[in-house]
């Protein structure tokens, strides 16, 4: 669906995005996660052909955006990072003229309109002035408009800024709910967004690509250990000595003490040995009972984190 | 092409901008009208050179945020990328601005009709002069346009139209006495000069043919001009 080779844009030395390529599957939801200023908006703002790109192409359902924009610009519904909106409209009058500029038909701009507006909850505020709805409404409003002319592609810059927690929910599952009819990419710097929609995740620093994966693929694939949350009842040293004998475990060191002779235990053991059934086993043979147990699967915070400084160290 | 006309064409009066403009408009023309009539002349192109001069500060006015104001706030953004490309976009703003100001010009009408039912002013040279001054107009629309699209500041806009079209005005006046080929240059720019004829009754094609290509390449020159920052900027 969307194709993106080589693409690099420099500003005289400095290079803001620096030879990317990836595909995005019709479909998909891919995840554009990078910290502040890793070249998101730029490549996003190249593949929306709001700036050229210094080399590199894009193709969105085969075509090139510089040579047939305007059949690239019809298939994509653009949220920039900034809502476009016009302050002085209303709600529906500024719906009304997205609709015009994508050339929706006059036949289908009533009902698409209705339709957009009652699934991004607009309805109840259709006849108000953009410029004295809440930053929520106003970031629907720009969704609303990216929906206009139902383009096959979404692209949404860090749709989700600005908001509040219950805000975020809200758009978080409108995108996800798009995602069924359209292919998206979604940018961001908060990770858990990213998790909690995407199927797919780029991860982009310094105008480079450092990973690309699932977001489940790159919490298993990094590190060499698994580390382990481990709460039991019973003296701290002896337990540390029965745990230390354990085949496979490499570490353990006494995390935070929860009540009397009651203490979280982190573990970290090889990847390839399950370790929680003999720490069972042992423990219950001791007689310490084991309160709690849970694995504590890298986030994506810590990959994303790793990537990005391990990155720093190459250059 | 017709979306963006209509869009612009309604915000000029959702603002306050066309209400102000027309009635300062409105008000200068009536002033000179009044002249008119107490001085029982009915030579109309004394009104319509005194109403050009006022365009100077009108036109900037009316195109200052054409542009710039997309700009600022992000709107521009919308527009490149949606699938109208941008000589639509600029060329139905233009269009946009213009109607505005035919609709400005047509209340002043009036008054050669006063005059036409009191006395017996010759028609020829109130229609000429009105196709003068609408192209004259036409012309200031266009620079208006070119400068709001230097800028995000609407007021910078303001300015340097406003500054732009004084100097095109002393032009007429310092152009001959420069002479050789600066007064030739100049004299391109001398948007004031060409409407003498026009004033007259008199309809030659040459001035016709300058005000249309002056509004043409400005037009064209903006949208340049649009197109160069984009690939500058990030």
């Amino acid at each position: 669906m969307i194709e993106i080779q080589n693409l690099t844009k420099s500003y005289g030395q400095i290079k803001a995005v620096d030879d990317i390529s990836f595909t995005v599957e019709k479909g998909e939801v891919l995840g554009f996660l990078g910290p502040n200023g890793a070249g998101k908006s730029t490549t996003m703002n190249i593949i929306t052909g709001f700036i050229p790109s210094t080399e590199g192409t894009v193709k969105v359902n085969g075509f090139d955006i510089m040579e047939s924009p305007a059949e690239v610009k019809r298939r994509i519904g653009y949220l920039p990072e900034l809502p476009p909106l016009y302050m002085d409209m209303t709600v529906s009058e500024y719906l009304s003229f997205a609709a015009d500029l994508k050339n929706v038909s006059k036949r289908q701009k009533k009902s698409q309109m209705a339709d957009i507006m009652e699934l991004v909850k607009l309805t109840d505020v259709r006849g108000r002035l953009i410029k004295n709805l809440s930053k929520g409404y106003k970031q629907r409003v720009g969704l609303a408009q990216a929906l206009m002319g139902s383009p096959e592609v979404l692209i949404l810059d860090e749709p989700t800024v600005g908001l509040d927690p219950k805000q975020i929910i809200e758009i978080r599952k409108l995108i996800k709910a798009l995602g069924k009819q359209h292919t998206i990419i979604l940018s961001s710097h908060i990770l858990p967004e990213v998790s909690a929609v995407c199927e797919r995740v780029v991860i982009i620093n310094k105008g480079k690509i450092a990973a690309v994966d699932t977001p489940e693929n790159l919490s298993k694939g990094m590190g060499t250990v698994s580390k382990l949350s481990a709460t039991i009842a019973g003296p701290k040293s002896s337990i540390i000595g029965f745990i230390q004998g354990i085949y496979g475990i490499k570490y353990v060191e006494p995390h935070l003490e929860k009540d009397k002779d009651v203490v979280e235990y982190i573990i970290e053991s090889d990847k390839e040995i399950d370790v929680r059934r003999p720490l069972f086993f042992a423990m219950a043979k001791a007689g310490y009972p084991i309160i709690e147990l849970k694995s504590l699967d890298l986030t994506l915070e810590d990959i994303f984190l790793q990537i990005t400084t391990q990155e720093k160290e190459v250059i | 092409m017709f979306s963006i006309f209509k869009k612009e064409f309604k915000s000029y009066f959702t603002s306050a901008t066309a209400y102000v403009m027309m009635g300062m408009f409105v008000l200068v023309s009536s002033i000179l009208f009044y002249i008119n009539l107490v001085s029982q002349t009915a030579d109309f192109s004394f009104n319509l050179n005194y109403m050009s001069i006022i365009l100077i500060i009108i036109i900037p006015i009316l195109t200052m945020k054409i542009l710039a104001d997309e700009r600022k706030s992000g709107t521009e953004v919308m527009l490149i990328t949606s699938p109208t490309s941008l000589t639509n976009i600029v060329v139905g703003k233009y269009l946009a601005a213009l109607s505005v100001f035919l609709i400005m010009t047509a209340i002043t009408f009036i008054y050669p009709i006063i005059l036409a039912v009191l006395g017996e002013p010759a028609m020829s040279e109130i229609i000429g002069g009105y196709i003068g001054f609408i192209l004259l107009g036409a012309s200031f629309l266009a620079f208006g346009l070119f400068a709001s699209s230097l800028t995000e500041s609407q007021i910078i806009a303001a300015i340097v139209s406003v500054v732009g079209l004084v100097l095109m005005w002393l032009l007429q006046g310092i152009a001959p006495a420069l002479g050789g080929v600066t007064a030739k240059v100049l004299n391109w720019f001398s948007l004031f000069s060409r409407t003498e004829d026009f004033y007259a009754g008199i309809l030659s094609l040459a001035p016709i043919v300058y005000y249309l290509s002056f509004s043409a390449i400005f037009v064209f020159i903006t949208i340049r001009i649009i197109e160069k920052r984009r690939w500058s900027k990030g």
